[in-house]
């Protein structure tokens, strides 16, 4: 998928969390809906953009919770 | 005339806790208080004669055959008019009583024409009915002065008004206003000389919305449908559900034989009781149409002809293409889309069909593009993804606020009783860029028109609740009592700042502070207010924060738990609520329970028999996204139009063109079966058994009135594509499924077709806690335990109006057509919409030279597109209005990818546009000209049966 749509609806859901003013609840609900909601395709594809030095224009919120909460982003083993 | 064999108790049910006992005819009876002695008759058994009464109008009293005989009262009082009184002795029979009976229907037969061999009402005419039970033998009146000559009025194309039959007793007239509220007919002239008429013209031209109320209720043949006069009365009926909107009324349908005769609404409906609309009652000749595909096809690519095979070979074709996909391609590449307007069995089908054979959870359904946000949003703060009333809560709601809904358009017999509730006195508050029918309209007015600019929800649902709680106007104890402490406390913090009051978004909204103050106000200090809101909240960038900014507000000013108040999502699909409801969204099982759920996955692994995958699967848009992309082959559509309903037109038709197979299951070759290589055909709801369940979470039993024109019921299609895949998936009958569903889903597991067929219908859940179901939800507590405060804080849509691009598009639907119109079009609903219109303001008009009737471009950043443009002051300067009901419109060419932050629900309703004149169809409309023009000739003898 075109990772700038991605990138995109991340922050667009990072927009909706960042306004909760817990930065930690901002944080793991973020994380929570990608994980929920997100095909882990879109997830995968997402995390190994910011591994090959990508990243930019990623929200702040988004790029904490791939650092601080990158398990939770990956595939379910079931 | 009303259906046969529906009975009349010849005035309205009483609801009243006090009864009354009394005798008629020597016979004991106990009825409500208020009720009139005509109806305790009837409940007595006897049956009074009548004309002007019924039982779904307020008695009138004016045709003075249901005369009877009180003990101890002077005269004759009209039984309809005369409310039971204790002790009341009543006798309905004697030789005066009948003598004056007589009397009466001698007059009304003497400017009656006597054809009553040849007339259409002949079998089922109370007016013959009443001479026969009276004892009419003879008619002493010389022909004098009379209305024999007439003339008939048959502009309508579903029924016509022949005057020379009428007796003017009215119930026509009254059923127009007191049911269906539009006013549209009168008495002209006074006493010999009153005829019926629709506003002094023909009914095609008056203000009659072809509702069909007022033919329900003549007694005689005065106005009859048409294609009653084409067949003859019919034979039997059965009783099923409307396909159409998510209000899901209830009708019989009358049948000779296996045709078809007439779809009358029936009075046991628990949605519509009795009540209906022009699509529901009239526009059911799709279902015959010749445009009909009735043989499996099946063909390699796009560009080449339909080959007509029989079902074994379809399914042995389709499975084997799709198997072969997966198998270079992997489990993941291929899914499907579930249907809103098949069956609750059919959409557990198809998503069963993903999780346990495709092995995947690449299902979705069309809410992606409607309510999705619904579910999102209501389930975060309330627990439940669905509405919390019943229809009935509109009559105790004494403030109502209706949020980016048309009702009158989209959800007519909702609407019908929201505007009687308004005309007994509640307050309406409508909040909508456009202004729609409720905001003025005969004996409707709203007390507050929040006109806001498209894209502005969250700011305005902000700003009211800003007032109740800045003001003081919230229920604090409730809130304490049934939410949850610290969201509610981050929340009002949040929501108390001055960036949400009235006056610091007004800039925003363009609505001004002190309407929003008063129309929060009224809202608060309701004694019961609800909220009644539709696609114009959902399909935003934003929809799925509105949707949770309606359940604060509600939550705050404590208008939930009971009758009267509530949040009520407008579903448009006649099974948008179920199709939801059955798994049909990639993250959910059945009853909204999420994939992850590792004791939710067990409880379907031992009733499948596989693994449930633990991930979410694509959505709509990103199976097309990853179709683009290569990981993304094949796709199984029942009963949607992708190609014309979703968004970015050039988008979609770029991702079916990828994929190496799109199966079609459908009525008709629509927009996206162009893309297809396998075609099967559909059955309508008049074919099939199974439920549907609507906005208010209402099952309802569809039946079957027909056999399948192509020999499968859609569930047996999904059903053999899941054997010839080599899945051992066998039922007899739907009801074998709904039992499956109500083994694995809390919410329904007291649902079975035994009871929904003593009760009628159910509203989930219906569990032990509830056996015989929930109108309201949320009493007491909320589904989710304590209520969830949502922080709503506004985001500005991505989609940005510019020199280039200066004014919003926002569209929607009318009254006459449905959705993608596949189904209307192919009635006689295309008189009153024949095309799709730009509408715009006189002003915008002006600056760009348009007059009205002119072609225009629509102009956005992701295509463009013709219309007609139509001046109306209805949008406001800097807003365009258009619908999509007809494809070679292209509204969706214009439309973008932007969508919804939670869900994906695209943003329908805001498009920054350009629009000019101009005199030729756009790029985009003469290529779809042209390709809808090879696929014809790609048909079996090269039909025209394409759209």
């Amino acid at each position: 998928m075109k990772i700038d749509k991605l990138v995109k609806m991340a922050n667009e859901i990072a927009a909706y969390f960042d306004a909760d003013p817990d930065r930690n609840a901002a944080a793991d609900g973020l994380a929570s809906h990608l994980s929920r909601f997100w095909d882990p395709r879109m997830r995968t594809q997402l995390l190994a953009w910011v591994d090959e030095g990508g990243g930019e224009g990623l929200a702040p919120l988004v790029r904490e919770v791939i650092a601080t909460r990158r398990p939770q982003l990956l595939p379910r083993t079931g | 005339m009303d259906s046969i064999h529906q009975p009349d108790l010849g005035t309205p049910t009483r609801s009243s806790t006090q009864t009354v006992t009394l005798t008629v005819d020597g016979v004991a009876v106990e009825v409500p208080a208020g009720s009139s002695v005509m109806h305790a008759a009837a409940q007595a058994g006897v049956r009074v004669p009548k004309l002007c009464a019924t039982d779904t109008l307020e008695a009138f009293g004016s045709c003075r055959l249901c005369l009877v005989e009180i003990a101890g009262r002077r005269g004759f009082p009209a039984s309809c008019t005369t409310l039971v009184e204790p002790g009341m002795t009543v006798t309905t029979q004697s030789p005066r009583l009948a003598q004056l009976r007589r009397g009466v229907m001698e007059l009304y037969i003497s400017d009656h024409p006597l054809d009553c061999l040849t007339c259409t009402a002949n079998g089922n005419c109370e007016l013959q009915d009443m001479a026969g039970v009276v004892g009419l033998r003879q008619v002493r009146y010389a022909q004098g002065a009379n209305h024999l000559d007439a003339r008939k009025d048959e502009s309508n194309p579903y029924f016509s008004f022949d005057p020379s039959k009428c007796i003017v007793c009215s119930r026509c007239v009254r059923a127009c206003e007191e049911i269906q509220g539009t006013f549209a007919l009168t008495v002209l002239g006074r006493g010999f000389a009153s005829t019926i008429s629709p506003g002094g013209t023909a009914f095609l031209q008056s203000e009659c919305v072809s509702c069909g109320a007022c033919v329900q209720a003549c007694p005689t043949a005065t106005l009859t449908e048409r294609s009653l006069e084409r067949a003859g009365q019919p034979d039997h009926t059965v009783e099923t559900t409307c396909a159409y909107c998510g209000v899901g009324c209830s009708f019989r349908a009358e049948m000779k034989g296996s045709e078809v005769v007439r779809m009358v609404p029936s009075k046991r409906g628990g949605a519509n009781h009795g009540h209906s609309c022009v699509k529901g009652r009239f526009a059911w000749g799709y279902a015959t149409h010749r445009d009909r595909v009735t043989k499996p096809m099946i063909r390699d690519s796009i560009h080449e002809g339909w080959r007509e095979v029989g079902w074994d070979e379809a399914f042995a074709h389709t499975a084997a293409r799709l198997r072969a996909i997966q198998a270079r391609h992997g489990a993941g590449s291929i899914g499907a889309i579930t249907s809103s307007r098949c069956t609750n069995e059919e959409t557990y089908l198809v998503q069963k069909l993903v999780r346990a054979v495709f092995g995947n959870n690449n299902v979705d359904t069309c809410a992606r593009v409607c309510h999705s946000p619904t579910g999102y949003g209501l389930k975060a703060t309330l627990g439940e993804s669905a509405g919390t009333q019943d229809f009935d809560s509109v009559e105790h709601a004494d403030v109502i606020m209706v949020i980016g809904a048309n009702p009158t358009d989209a959800h007519p017999v909702f609407a019908s009783r929201l505007k009687k509730r308004l005309r007994e006195g509640a307050a309406l508050i409508v909040v909508d860029p456009r202004r729609i029918d409720l905001v003025r309209q005969p004996h409707v007015r709203a007390a507050q028109h929040l006109q806001l600019r498209p894209g502005t929800n969250v700011a305005i649902i902000n700003a009211l609740a800003h007032v109740i709680v800045r003001e003081g106007l919230h229920q604090e104890a409730y809130v304490r009592e049934r939410c949850e402490h610290d969201a509610y406390d981050k929340w009002k913090a949040f929501i108390t700042a001055d960036e949400n009051s009235p006056e610091a978004l007004e800039p925003v909204t363009g609505v001004p502070a002190a309407a929003v103050r008063e129309a929060a106000r009224l809202y608060a200090t309701a004694r019961n207010a609800a909220i009644y809101y539709g696609l114009g909240v959902t399909e935003h960038s934003q929809g799925s924060t509105m949707v949770m900014g309606i359940a604060n507000l509600a939550m705050v000013a404590g208008q939930l738990g009971r009758p009267g108040v509530g949040v009520n999502p407008l579903r448009g699909q006649n099974n948008v609520q179920g199709s939801c409801d059955m798994g049909s969204f990639p993250h959910e099982l059945p009853g909204y329970r999420h994939v992850s759920d590792p004791a939710v996955r067990a409880l379907f692994k031992s009733a499948w028999g596989v693994d449930v995958q633990p991930d979410p699967g694509l959505r709509i848009p990103n199976m097309f996204d990853a179709a683009l992309d290569g990981s993304f082959k094949g796709l199984y559509v029942q009963g949607e139009d992708i190609a014309q309903s979703d968004p970015d037109t050039h988008h979609v038709q770029a991702a079916l063109e990828a994929m190496e197979c799109v199966i079609v299951q459908d009525l008709f070759i629509n927009e996206t079966a162009k893309y297809a290589h396998v075609f099967f055909p559909g059955a309508t709801f008049l074919e099939k058994d199974g439920t549907f369940t609507n906005a208010e979470r209402r099952i309802n039993r569809v039946r079957r009135a027909t056999p399948p024109k192509s020999g499968l019921a859609d569930w047996e299609i999904t059903m053999k594509l899941a054997q010839a895949m080599g899945v051992a998936m066998h039922y007899d009958h739907p009801s074998e499924i709904m039992d499956e569903i109500a083994r694995l889903t809390p919410t329904f597991h007291g649902v079975s077709y035994e009871k929904l067929d003593r009760l009628g219908s159910i509203q989930w859940p219906c569990n032990d806690a509830a056996p015989e179901g929930t109108p309201v939800m949320h009493v007491g507590q909320f589904v989710r335990g304590k209520g969830r405060f949502a922080i709503t804080r506004y985001v500005a849509t991505p989609e940005r109006t510019s020199s280039k691009f200066p004014l919003i598009l926002t569209t929607g639907r009318i009254l006459s057509q449905y959705n993608v119109g596949a189904q209307t079009r192919r009635t006689d609903n295309v008189v009153w919409h024949a095309e799709d219109v730009l509408e715009i303001h006189p002003h915008d008009a002006e600056q760009r030279g348009i007059v009205d009737g002119d072609l225009v471009a629509v102009a956005s950043r992701a295509g463009e597109t013709v219309l007609r443009a139509h001046l109306t002051e209805r949008v406001q300067p800097g807003v365009v209005y258009t619908t999509f009901h007809h494809p070679e419109s292209g509204a969706n060419v214009v439309t973008t990818e932007n969508s919804d932050w939670a869900t994906n629900c695209p943003e329908y309703k805001v498009t920054a546009v350009q629009v000019r004149r101009t005199s030729a169809r756009s790029p985009w409309q003469r290529s779809f000209d042209a390709f809808s023009h090879e696929q014809a000739g790609l048909l079996p003898g090269g039909s025209d049966a394409a759209e």
